[in-house]
């Protein structure tokens, strides 16, 4: 019990002290040394975080809450920091830490001669920190914390290029974005302690079936009323929204390319984008009772997953195609939480987490060796010069797609027969947007694919000379990535559907419990590996392999055609759906305006103007009419207290009496 | 046979001389002083009629404070003045205004 308390301390503390190590004293160290220090202490954290998960796995550990230091006390709200140890937390910890490590190897060969190596390397440090605080949280309040704190890390390292205009322009749009979602995840939270009294996981959880069954409504407007459980779940998710970067505020995560390469591996799959999907997960208590708010997620989840996965198709920067990537499979992961698959999504977000680590950190080995040259359409035929790259990628690509055999597989083909088996309101219409994106998601990411590893060589000549395979600290970590890329679904699944993985940490209802039915017809991986290969969503995935090579391999001409008979979707696509063009014309400028409008009605002129200058002005005033009672002669002084005894006198003889 | 109010009245006028002179004079500070040591008779003569018609001896003993007051403000008062006359060369109370607003 205790060492298991010490162990996670150990794990979550010690990019902490890394980070402070690089960030206060890294002036006076040497490069070397720092990043020795960093990567050692990561590594030590991952390995400790393996050892928690094995003993949990193997049942030596148990669920384990502890109070590591209260910080205050009003009233009757107690305000903790404390740790809350269950599968689903040690199985974070362990996604989190390694593909952290995994980064932390990569940027000494990716930021190597950078100006600002340390600083990185204190800022990633610290993004894990914020990440391993948020899931080990057991009340609301340090969630919330750890919340802000991810998103910090992300404002950092997105502009970390601080002298590009482009990337402070992303880091400040990463951060308002999410400044909405935070807005909504406040007032869940905020309703919960209204409704519960505490801020404590566990006590929450508690009393959510007592205040279901009271049914609390709150009336909106006239008649129409929502469930106070829908409410608190509707506002928590809009916080998921903004973080993991589902319909409409998904559009900081496209930008965030902006940071160094490690950042966005970082980013999109360890931590900041899988907060939300934790977060509804942990929360799966209190979603179970809102079918209301079960039904929006669906549609949200589902609607990204098909439209964000339609977006990766015209664009033609390398790490931009990978990002509209996550952002559709973030959309699955919501999806397959809207369908009460909580345990699905989480195993997704961890199979995801490796090959999509594994792309990013690929795609950051393709553009050094490119000399920081991102565009798809300048690229071809580097499978000849990057042989490892090459092999990793591909890994990679078809453990995305959900190849048979590979680890997304399994957990794509889970989540799209659990929304299949569902009976929620909207899981149909779902089920067929995260089918068709099957297909999407297979031909972008074979586009990608064949465009920068196949084709011809279309890089200038001075380029083409330098071209050779990174070094070893980048291809190690692809290596490490690309094996639980293709194993780790094939052992999960049966501690998911067989073991039941998640029992005490997930809470499904019985009528929502799609994962119990489908694990009635589960008969181990392999099983399900042979009935895959032919089943209908992988032939989507070999269709979308087959016409990505069609079009970009062999007819090039045919898809020119096709841009220009589709001009108008092109247009659109191209536009991103106008979301970006919509909240940068018409959102902004109203929030601008109502923005200055209380600025300068509100701030300005009432609060500074009257009440805090206008104090300041009143009392300047009447002291300068005041000052001039005292004349400093002594006869008027004296003439003064005299009437002023003379009018006592009257009173006192006369009123007073 | 004297009454008391005929004491009274008298420190009365001795008071209201007293009190006229602070605010009518402007010219001399010395007259300023002797102004106030006429108040100040004009309370002790209140003092020691008191003490006669109510039989308290008191009064009277306070009467000796008041006057040793007097004497040492006096003389304070004196030494503040020639200090004042060397540095501004005037005693003139209508110049002496620099403490003001």
């Amino acid at each position: 019990m205790n060492n298991l308390y010490v162990l996670s301390i150990l794990i979550i503390f010690l990019p902490l002290i890394s980070s402070l190590i690089s960030g206060f004293f890294g002036k006076y160290l040497k490069n070397v040394l720092i990043h020795t220090i960093s990567v050692s202490f990561m590594g030590f954290s991952t390995i400790l975080s393996v050892i928690i998960f094995y003993k949990f796995l193997i049942g030596d550990f148990d669920n384990t809450e502890f109070t590591m230091y209260v910080w205050g006390n009003v009233g009757n709200l107690t305000l903790e920091i404390g740790l809350l140890l269950d599968k689903l937390t040690v199985l974070m910890m362990v996604i989190v830490t390694f593909v952290s490590f995994m980064v932390h190897i990569y940027t000494i060969g990716y930021m190597h001669g950078d100006e600002g190596y340390i600083r990185f390397f204190s800022y990633i440090s610290f993004f894990t920190f914020s990440m391993l605080i948020l899931v080990a949280s057991n009340n609301f309040l340090q969630l919330f914390f750890g919340w802000e704190a991810v998103g910090l890390a992300s404002y950092l390292l997105i502009g970390f290029w601080y002298k590009r205009e482009s990337a402070i322009f992303a880091n400040l749009k990463a951060f308002l974005v999410n400044r909405v979602g935070d807005l909504g995840f406040l007032i869940g939270i905020s309703a919960i302690l209204f409704y519960f009294g505490t801020l404590n996981y566990i006590e929450v959880f508690d009393q959510v079936s007592g205040l279901f069954s009271e049914d609390l409504s709150i009336y909106i407007f006239f008649d129409l009323s929502v469930s106070s459980i829908s409410l608190i779940c509707v506002c928590l998710f809009i916080g998921a929204m903004g973080k993991s970067a589902q319909i409409p505020l998904h559009v900081w995560l496209p930008d965030s390319m902006e940071g160094p390469t490690p950042i966005s591996a970082l980013i999109h799959a360890a931590t900041m984008v899988t907060a939300g999907i934790f977060m509804t997960t942990r929360m799966s208590f209190l979603f179970e009772y809102s079918e209301f708010s079960l039904t929006f997620i669906v549609l949200v989840g589902s609607i990204t997953c098909f439209s964000m996965g339609l977006l990766g198709i015209v664009q033609t920067d390398i790490k931009r195609i990978i990002a509209y990537s996550t952002l559709s499979q973030l959309g699955l992961m919501v999806t397959a939480l809207g369908v009460s698959a909580y345990s699905a999504a989480i195993f997704h977000l961890m199979t995801h987490a490796f090959f999509k680590a594994l792309l990013f950190l690929g795609a950051g080995s393709v553009i050094i060796a490119m000399h920081h040259e991102q565009n798809i359409l300048n690229m071809g035929n580097i499978k000849k010069y990057m042989p490892i790259t090459y092999y990793t990628m591909l890994i990679g690509s078809l453990a995305l797609i959900g190849f048979p055999g590979f680890s997304g597989f399994f957990s794509k083909d889970l989540i799209i027969e659990a929304v299949k088996h569902s009976n929620l309101f909207g899981s149909k219409f779902a089920y067929y947007f995260v089918f068709f994106s099957v297909f999407v998601t297979s031909f972008y990411t074979f586009r990608l694919f064949f465009l920068v590893f196949h084709t011809h060589e279309r890089m200038s000549n001075d380029v083409k000379h330098h071209l050779e395979e990174s070094s070893y600290v980048i291809y190690i970590p692809l290596i490490l990535l690309a094996i639980p890329s293709i194993f780790s679904g094939w052992i999960f699944i049966n501690y998911i559907l067989i073991n039941n993985y998640f029992k005490d940490a997930i809470f499904v209802l019985k009528d929502h419990d799609v994962i119990f039915n489908i694990s009635q017809h589960f008969h181990g991986s392999s099983k399900m590996f042979l009935h895959g290969l032919f089943s209908a969503p992988c032939i989507l995935a070999y269709l979308g392999i087959f016409f990505a090579w069609f079009f970009y391999c062999k007819k090039v001409e045919y898809l020119l055609y096709l841009k220009k008979k589709f001009s108008i979707i092109y247009y659109i696509l191209i536009n991103k759906y106008g979301f970006d063009i919509f909240i940068q014309n018409i959102i902004v400028p109203i929030v601008l305006r109502i923005g200055l409008f209380f600025l300068n009605v509100f701030d300005k002129f009432i609060i500074d103007g009257f009440f805090v200058n206008g104090a300041a002005k009143f009392i300047k005033w009447s002291a300068e009419k005041l000052r001039l009672l005292q004349t400093g002669y002594l006869y008027h002084y004296v003439f003064v207290m005299v009437t002023g005894i003379l009018l006592l006198l009257v009173w006192f003889t006369f009123v007073f009496k | 046979m004297l009454v008391l109010s005929n004491y009274l009245i008298f420190s009365t006028f001795l008071f209201s001389i007293g009190l006229t002179g602070v605010f009518i004079n402007r010219k001399n500070i010395i007259i300023l002083l002797m102004c106030i040591e006429l108040i100040l008779l004009a309370v002790n003569t209140n003092f020691i009629v008191f003490s006669h018609f109510i039989n308290d001896l008191t009064g009277q003993i306070f009467v000796f404070f008041v006057l040793t007051v007097a004497a040492v403000e006096a003389a304070i008062g004196l030494a503040i003045l020639i200090a004042l006359f060397r540095q501004k060369n005037t005693i003139k109370i209508e110049d002496i205004n620099t403490l003001k607003g």
